[in-house]
């Protein structure tokens, strides 16, 4: 409690501080190179016959995903508050190597959490997070996922918590976490809000983007939350179907209950236990989801669906072809729902998808599932 | 009215005597094996039992007590069943019976549903390490209404405005963590465990037990110089890790809670 106490306080000072947020804007346009488009997908759009379907291009940023957003402005956080060592969990590994890569940039010392699951489903993350001089801290325990790293780095903070500073990498956990990873991703939403204002001269009908903790999400949604017409949906990991039970839909499988200090949606039994989860992306396998994604879908906000793995590679596939664009399978998931959502909108209505994350670190994993061998 | 664990503190305050709190996960290596161990670790010496209710995310806990509740969660531990062992344990022991759980199988099973069952079994305190008292105000004044205690936890990095606010909501006796980290880990500095005890001591005359590292006798001795309870886990639960199902399990659990006593009392 007094490490949460500490670290909202320095955040609240942080965000009223004009000198750190136009140092967080100088890092994110020089070094991350903001703002990423906003794109067209005119093939995309012509093949699924709806919406015209825009593409906000999170997958061009500085190490391949939206999550350096968070992570380079807890670091500048982190040096703020004097802290010299960073620790982290990580699923996919895009959290981890945006923090390796931040960290490093500042020479912090950076050690990374993650599920042995996923470092082998993942095996080029892990890589590119010792190249960039972070400890990897394998996670043999539970489900050897992210949930997993999660409670290991939760664990390393109680113990460290003098030096060391936890980045979590989403809109999870105790108070401030959601809320300041939340802030840190609304440039997102920002942005998106801007770029669509000048290319259409009006908002958009439909926002759409994958969730696993939900800050791709989060942060596109949030700057759009009180303009009344645009829809938002959440997309969420169907694995391999509700029905099968391997699969990490909280909304559509859930029910409330507390895990890593926050209460939300998430798959649990009837005894209170968390629930194994699967998914054929590391970054949405997670039994929680943001308590605020809780709060706005059951205020009737934000909507949620689901995409199984399935649905999930033939988007891969789509993007690829047609745009060449080849999205993480996190994104893959947003992609698969959109397939489905565009052609039921006419062609004057407007959705913007989040394309969170590259899909580079995806490829083995995508070819030993089509049985192809590197 | 007085509870199990007011009596107890009381009972050993005017002796002069610490309290051994020896903690085992409830269920490993099965839940009859657990009710052994408790009748057994009060014939020996224990004056309060923490019993553990497993969950398959325990934040606050090491890689013993980690593998402990996996273990219990394999052999289909609840914690209904852990009241109903613990109801059945009443008809044989009076020793006071703390829970120690996470939050979410407590939620799952019904807030009041739960406090009103623990109370009917025979528990006599809970403790909860992720539930700031922030967060707990439903759960901690519907146990103080049917005399169930709320054990609050202070650590190394708890303020002074902490120290005073858990000192007065906490009831039956504080939980003091000796140092910032897991259960198991090793308690190096127990001078500054001894410094903290005595802030903690001008905000309460409540009990303050302190738990956490604590591993052989010579250590439960120094804790118990200046604290009112030891709390040992770790140290126990390997022992159970290693023995496991086999009838010599009750004996030697029995004869080291036997030395954690002597060390303490002598």
């Amino acid at each position: 409690m007094p490490a949460l106490a500490e670290l909202e306080s320095n955040y609240l000072e942080a965000k009223r501080d004009r000198g750190f947020q136009r140092e967080l804007e100088y890092y994110l346009r020089e070094y991350v190179g903001r703002p990423t488009p906003l794109y067209l997908a005119e093939r995309l759009t012509k093949r699924l016959g709806g919406a015209r379907i825009y593409l906000k291009r999170e997958d061009l940023c500085h190490t391949g995903a939206h999550k350096i957003n968070n992570s380079m402005g807890q670091v500048l956080l982190t040096r703020r508050m004097g802290k010299k060592r960073i620790i982290a969990e990580t699923g996919a590994g895009q959290h981890g190597v945006a923090t390796a890569t931040s960290a490093a940039m500042f020479g912090l010392e950076c050690e990374i959490y993650m599920g042995t699951e996923d470092m082998e489903r993942q095996a080029l993350n892990v890589f590119r997070m010792r190249m960039l001089g972070a400890k990897v801290i394998p996670v043999d325990t539970g489900s050897r996922t992210l949930k997993d790293a999660i409670n290991e780095a939760m664990r390393d903070w109680t113990t460290n918590v003098r030096t060391t500073h936890y980045i979590l990498g989403s809109v999870l956990g105790a108070h401030p976490y959601p809320m300041m990873i939340r802030d840190f991703q609304s440039i997102i939403g920002m942005e998106a809000k801007r770029q669509i204002m000048r290319l259409e001269k009006r908002m958009p009908d439909c926002l759409v983007a994958c969730v696993g903790g939900g800050s791709n999400a989060m942060g596109l949604f949030y700057p759009f939350v009180n303009e009344k017409n645009v829809r938002m949906i959440g997309v969420e990991a169907g694995g391999l179907g509700i029905e099968s039970g391997k699969h990490a839909a909280r909304f559509a499988a859930g029910s409330i209950g507390v895990l890593h200090g926050t209460m939300t949606y998430l798959l649990q039994d009837e005894d209170g236990q968390i629930s194994p989860t699967h998914s054929v992306s590391a970054g949405l396998d997670y039994p929680a989801v943001g308590p605020e994604h809780s709060y706005y879908r059951d205020l009737g906000r934000m909507e949620y669906a689901y995409a199984t793995d399935d649905e999930a590679i033939s988007a891969f596939d789509l993007l690829c072809r047609e745009e060449g664009i080849m999205p993480a399978l996190e994104s893959a998931h947003a992609i698969a729902h959109l397939v489905k959502l565009a052609p039921t909108f006419g062609k004057d209505k407007i959705i913007i998808v989040n394309l969170s994350g590259r899909g580079d670190k995806d490829v083995n994993q995508v070819a030993r599932i089509k049985g192809v061998a590197l | 009215m007085i509870n199990r664990i007011d009596k107890t503190f009381k009972m050993l305050r005017s002796r002069g005597e610490p309290a051994l709190i020896p903690y085992i996960m409830a269920g490993d290596p099965n839940l009859e094996k657990t009710g052994e161990l408790v009748i057994e670790m009060a014939g020996q010496g224990a004056d309060v039992i923490e019993l553990g209710v497993p969950f398959s995310d325990p934040i606050a806990d090491g890689p013993t007590i980690q593998k402990a509740s996996e273990r219990a969660l394999k052999g289909m531990a609840s914690l209904s069943k852990i009241l109903t062992l613990v109801a059945d344990l009443r008809r044989q022991v009076q020793i006071p019976i703390v829970l120690m759980t996470y939050y979410n199988p407590v939620l799952r099973y019904g807030v009041s549903r739960f406090v009103e069952e623990a109370v009917t079994s025979g528990v006599d305190g809970l403790i909860i390490p992720d539930l700031p008292p922030e967060e707990g105000q439903d759960l901690i004044s519907y146990s103080k209404r049917l005399n169930l205690d709320i054990i609050l936890l202070l650590a190394p990095t708890s303020t002074n405005e902490r120290m005073k606010k858990i000192s007065h909501a906490s009831s039956g006796f504080i939980y003091y963590v000796s140092m910032t980290g897991i259960t198991g880990a090793r308690l190096d500095d127990i001078e500054d465990v001894r410094r903290k005890i005595d802030e903690i001591r001008g905000y309460t005359k409540k009990p303050i037990s302190v738990g956490f590292g604590i591993s052989d006798p010579v250590q439960a001795a120094n804790i118990a110089r200046f604290a009112d309870g030891v709390i040992v886990g770790s140290a126990i639960v390997r022992k159970i890790e290693e023995t496991g199902d086999d009838p010599i399990l009750t004996k030697n659990v029995g004869e080291f809670v036997q030395s954690l006593k002597r060390g303490m009392t002598t």
